[in-house]
Formats: structure tokens, sequence, C-alpha cells
């Protein structure tokens, strides 16, 4: 039983307590960023927000197949999604536009060793990117292997030993890859590799599969990379290289002439240009592959830009909900600037983003 | 130096210069057709039998490592198919067979027995043409090693010996092809560790071997590939020494070629009148190069065609030829992942 002089100090000591807590709560809701959140969190300020939705229960596989690692996602002209996943062995599978398992390519295949990236180009050729074989697969639309670049190291010397990230990087070799992440062309069908995460380079070779140029060498300067980790070109033939732990994406003409940088949406995992005559470029902050949580809470939006680098706008966030994302390795936009493919390293998933940008506009919810 | 010598000097580098005529010839298209859900992967070793069957041997898939408390084994990584003269996929052979680790070569002797060379399990294993294992050779180490930061130690060769040692005897170390004679006698390239040609009769038993790694005639880097002509000659693609070095049926050095490249893959064609054929294949790491070489047995270079690509009628890593009919050949292509069938019109 409480007397007066204990219920009056009781009372005021809640009031006091309640006050704590508002402010408290207030507080949380702008918490002071740490300094890691500071450094990953994006330059860009004041973004607008677009509106989107994910498709639910999008790709239906059928029973006893699985997909884990969703690495690389792309479409070709009729819609069908091809995604190369790491599940127990590297697989890749086609799709049809409403998401219906189809087929799989390449089982087995000797290139398959740790997906990378997948691609299709203009003539519904299928490119895998595979960091493991140190390979790059052209399939045609049958699914045939026509023509392979890099080559996987020699089994036959056993199991080598594994160097230490302090080991010094080999000179990179115009037909060898270290580790390649993504694959582009422009009109003319030159090929452009992002190589990768042994080289720091990105090469050109014509369509017969002919050495061309390449640039770049591990460092931060202007044509430097530091892990050239997804790759695209625009219609005028200009490549786009997500530099990822540079945090910039940089931009170069057809013969690998640096042009310009763009450092204010963070670290760009992954790239897509839309198809069309007003083409958009987005690139991903994706969240770490390493589930910190630190950094997972100021990263993981995708960025809308326009081709020389205005922001306009951004939509999501890291998380493992439908419609959050859980570090996007790779996107396609070959549907055009509001339909876009998300595949997710962590959430073993792919989501078909729609982008609703007018309900920006209007700011009235449907 | 005199007006004299410069003069022969000119005439000697124009000599030498002298260009090689280019043979026109075809490349038939898509000429394997394999079952949905097979893939060849790279392609080391293509032959032919008398009927026009087409065997191919490849690198395809992972080999498999299992760790087994202080040893690692493997098994598994190269497979070898049977193609119709059409192209048509038949079959495939020895599914699962201990010794089909990394493909590096398959020939089919004249009674169309099909041999494959195998450079990790380090076997020459023989089948039948019905696909049953007739007689093996070498034996598969039992496990491999795992390589160390400080380097050495991975690997599962050396069951013949030291590299380039040459040791004599019955095991190889990375064998690379193999031949016979019109008696049966067996040769074995051995090969890209032993460095050495090692001879056996026609039931397999050890007669001799020669070689070790060197420059001198008699002496290897890595024999790559190997030919015997009818009168039992043997010749061999001395791929880093840059020459192809003849010997007798016993091993006795006779001559070299040395002016067509770096020989990766030889060939010799049947009938009355032989020709040898070599490929100065690409690189693992370029697309230099590449043109195939049409000689004489004596020599003399009659032809050449090809280079390094990536297209139909351009070579990548060119590893094995089967040339039966001399105007006809089969080519196996390591960085190309195929085989093309090339019709020579010279």
């Amino acid at each position: 039983m409480y007397t007066g002089r204990q219920m009056r100090r009781h009372q005021s000591f809640c009031r006091a307590a309640a006050v704590l807590l508002f402010a408290a709560t207030a507080f949380a809701q702008t918490p002071a960023l740490t300094p890691a959140q500071i450094a990953a969190k994006a330059k860009a300020q004041n973004v607008p927000e677009i509106p989107f939705d994910s498709a639910p229960n999008f790709l239906k596989l059928p029973p006893n197949l699985y997909l884990g690692e969703g690495i690389g996602v792309a479409g070709n002209s009729k819609g069908h999604i091809f995604v190369f996943t790491r599940s127990q062995a590297t697989r890749l599978f086609e799709f049809d536009q409403k998401g219906t398992y189809l087929r799989e390519i390449g089982e087995g295949l000797y290139g398959f060793v740790f997906a990378h990236a997948v691609r299709v180009d203009p003539q519904d050729n299928i490119w895998a990117v595979d960091e493991g074989s140190n390979m790059i697969i052209k399939f045609n639309p049958e699914g045939r292997v026509v023509m392979v670049f890099g080559r996987r190291p020699e089994s036959v010397d056993g199991l080598p030993a594994t160097l230490g990230p302090a080991a010094p990087v080999p000179p990179a070799q115009p037909y060898l890859f270290n580790r390649p992440t993504d694959v582009t062309w422009d009109a003319n069908g030159n090929i452009f590799v992002s190589d990768g995460y042994g080289n720091s380079r990105v090469v050109k070779y014509d369509k017969n599969g002919r050495f061309i140029t390449s640039i770049g060498t591990k460092g931060s300067a202007p044509g430097q990379f530091n892990l050239p980790h997804s790759i695209a070109s625009d219609a005028k033939g200009n490549i786009y290289v997500a530099d990822r732990t540079n945090r910039r994406v940089q931009v170069f003409d057809n013969d690998l002439t640096f042009k310009a940088s763009y450092d204010n949406v963070g670290a760009p995992w992954a790239l897509c240009v839309t198809p069309g005559t007003h083409q958009y470029l987005y690139s991903s902050n994706s969240n770490p592959d390493n589930n910190n949580s630190e950094i997972a809470a100021v990263t993981g939006e995708i960025y809308k830009m326009e081709l020389d680098g205005t922001i306009v706008g951004k939509f999501g966030k890291a998380g493992k909900q439908l419609g959050e994302f859980s570090t996007v390795h790779e996107m396609d936009c070959h549907g055009g600037e509001n339909d876009l493919l998300v595949s997710e390293i962590t959430a073993w998933r792919v989501q078909r983003i729609t982008l609703h940008p007018q309900q920006a506009v209007t700011g009235k919810p449907q | 130096m005199n007006r004299s010598l410069l003069l022969l000097a000119t005439v000697a580098l124009a000599f030498a210069q002298a260009p090689v005529p280019e043979i026109p010839y075809d490349s038939a298209p898509n000429l394997l057709k394999l079952p949905t859900a097979l893939y060849l992967g790279e392609v080391p070793g293509v032959a032919v039998d008398s009927h026009g069957n087409i065997f191919v041997y490849t690198r395809t898939g992972s080999t498999n490592a299992t760790m087994g408390g202080s040893r690692t084994f493997t098994h598994g990584g190269s497979r070898l198919f049977e193609f119709a003269a059409s192209g048509g996929f038949v079959r495939e052979i020895g599914q699962g067979l201990y010794g089909l680790d990394f493909a590096h070569a398959v020939r089919v002797d004249p009674q169309d027995n099909v041999w494959v060379v195998d450079q990790a399990s380090n076997m020459v294993i023989k089948f039948s043409s019905t696909g049953q294992v007739l007689m093996t050779m070498g034996r598969k180490p039992e496990s491999i090693n795992v390589g160390t930061p400080e380097g050495g130690g991975g690997g599962g060769r050396g069951r013949g010996g030291p590299p380039g040692a040459g040791a004599p005897g019955d095991n190889f170390n990375q064998p690379t092809d193999v031949a016979w004679d019109t008696a049966g006698n067996i040769f074995v390239a051995d090969g890209h560790g032993n460095a050495r040609i090692a001879k056996f009769d026609k039931n397999g038993a050890y007669i001799k071997s020669w070689g070790s790694k060197g420059k001198e005639p008699g002496q290897f880097d890595t024999p790559h590939s190997l030919a015997v002509d009818g009168q039992g000659n043997v010749y061999v693609a001395d791929r880093v020494n840059n020459r192809i070095q003849v010997f007798d049926n016993n091993g006795t050095f006779k001559t070299q070629f040395t002016n067509v490249g770096s020989p990766s893959a030889i060939c010799i064609s049947k009938g009355p009148h032989q020709y040898l054929y070599s490929s100065n294949s690409n690189g693992t790491g370029d697309l230099d190069n590449g043109e195939i070489y049409r000689m004489e047995l004596d020599g003399r270079v009659l032809g050449k065609f090809g280079r390094a690509g990536k297209l139909p009628k351009e070579f990548s890593g060119v590893n094995e030829m089967d040339c039966r009919n001399p105007n006809e050949l089969y080519v196996a292509e390591t960085m190309n992942w195929r085989v093309q069938k090339i019709t020579l019109h010279p």
C-alpha cells in the first residue's frame, strides 16, 4: 500500500519515466549514425522514394528443385527469365514470362563452378559468367554452347594451395580472367567483360572474341578499379562499370576512355540500363552479404538515374520480406524503366519489381 | 660485309621465308549432335574408327574430391562419347570408370579398339569396339596431395617417377598419347611429367623407353603427341622444343623437323602415300598461330590451313587430330570445347 507521499513520488517518477521514454523513442527515430554507417550510406540526400511492389510467388519451381543463392537473373526478348544460382552445383534455369519453370541449361557443364552473373544479348544468346571456373560461356537461344571465353584452370595438378589475400595477382592476360564478374555488349556486338575480383580491369573483345583493348589496374584513380562488379552499356556504346569497393559508377566511351564518375549512390553492386529512346541507369547500393545489420540499416536501396548521373529516385531497403532486398547481386531491366528483375544473394530468390513513379508525382496512394 | 655474302644472306632469308601455300578447306557445321542434357567440355581427344564412328574424350563436369582422413581421393571429371559418322550421338563408353579423370587423348587402333589416355589417372585404357575394358596400362594414384602456401605438394602425378627423369618402366606420369606399329607394339608418349617414349609389346609387356627432359636429340620437353608410319617409324611432337622428332622402331633418333612451330597434335594418314599433319596450336592465354601443316613424311611442308580463333574454321587449343583419310581431318579443340570435321581441297 502506498502512502500519499509515496504515491506522489511514484506519480512523479512515472511522469519522468514517461518523458524519458518519449524522448528515447523520438531519439531512436533519428538515431545518430555510427562511423561505419556514415561510411556505408550513400551520399545522395533527399532522394524521392519511388513507390513499387514485388510480385508474390513469382518463380514457380517444380518439386525437388530449389534455388540457392540468387546470383544472376536476366530476361530475353520473349520475357523468358534466366536464373543463375549457386545450389549444390552451379545451375542455370529458364522460366517463362509468368515465372513457370521451363528447363535447365548446361547441366553439369565444365564451366559451371561458382555462378556470378547471367545476361542475354540482343540476339537472345545467353551468357553465363562464372567466377569459379574463370569463364564466360555463350549459349545460343536453344541452350547449346557456341563460344567460350577464358579457361578453367586444369585440375590435373590436384588441389592447389590456397593463396592468402596478400598473394600477388599475376599479370592479366588478354584471353584469361581472374574471377570475372559480368558481361555486356554494344550495338556492334563488341563484348565488354568486367574482370573482376582478381584482375581489376575491363576488357573489350570484338564479336568474334578477338581481344581489342582493356583498361584498369587496382586503385582508386579514374580508370582504375577496386572490384569492378557489374557492367552495362547504353545505346551509344558508353560503358558503365560498377566500381564497387571504390563506391562509384565509372563511365567510359566505347574505346574505354574515362568519361565520368558517379560517386553518390553508395557501393554499386548491380547495374542495368533500360532499353528504348530514353534510357535510365539503375544501380543497387546492396547491403553487405555478411548479414551485417549495422550496415544493412543504411543500405539496400536501388537508385534510378539518368545516364548523366542525375538521380531520379530510389526505392527499397534491406530486409528479408517481399519487397525488401537481401544483397541484390544482379538486376535486369530489359522490360523497361518500371519492370525490374532483381536477384538476391542472401534471400535465395528473384523478385519481379514493378515501379509506380506516377504515384510519387500525384502523391495518391492506390 | 662484302657484297656476295650479303646476297647470300638475302637469298637464305628469302628461302626461309618462302610462303607456305594455303590449302583451301571447309568445316562441317554443327557436326556433333548431343542429347539435350549432355554437353561437351574441353575436348582434348577425338578419333575415328574404320566405320567412321567418332569417339570424343572430353573434360566435362567437375572432378569429385572425397576427403578421407589424411588423404584426399578423386574420381570423375571426364567422359568418353561415341557418335555416328553423321554426328548423331550413339552412346557413352566407360561411364563412371575409375580411370577417366582428366582426358588427354583417344585413339582407335587398326582393329577398331578404342584407347584413351588420361593425364590425371596416369593410365592408358584399351576398350573393345563394343566398349568393354580389354587392357589397362599404368596405375591411378591412390590419392592426391594438397598443396601448401609454400608451394609443392599439390597434384596426383608422380607414379612414373619424378618429373622429367624419363624413368623407365610400366608406370606413367601425365601421359599424353598412344600409337601402334603394324606388329601391334604399343608406343606411349609419357608425357607432361616423365618426358620419355615407352614401347610395349602388343600384350602390354614393357620393352623399353627412351628420352628424358632436355633439348638434345632424343630428349624431350613435353612429348605431347605421337604417331607411327607404315614402316614403324615413330614421330614425336616435342612441343616445348618446337620440333617433331623422328625415331626408328627401336627409338634410335633419325631426324627432326623444326619449321612447323610448336607441335601440339600430329597425325599420319593411312594408305600407300602417307601424310603427316602437325598443329602449331595457340596457347592458353592467346589467339596466336593456330595453323595446321600438311607435310610429307620426310618433313617437306606441302601447305597449311587455319588460324587461332573462336569461329568455325578457326582453331583454339588443338590437342588431337585424326587423319585416317588424307583430306579429312577431325580436330579436337581444348579451348573451343568442340570437334571440327575439316575437309581439305588441296
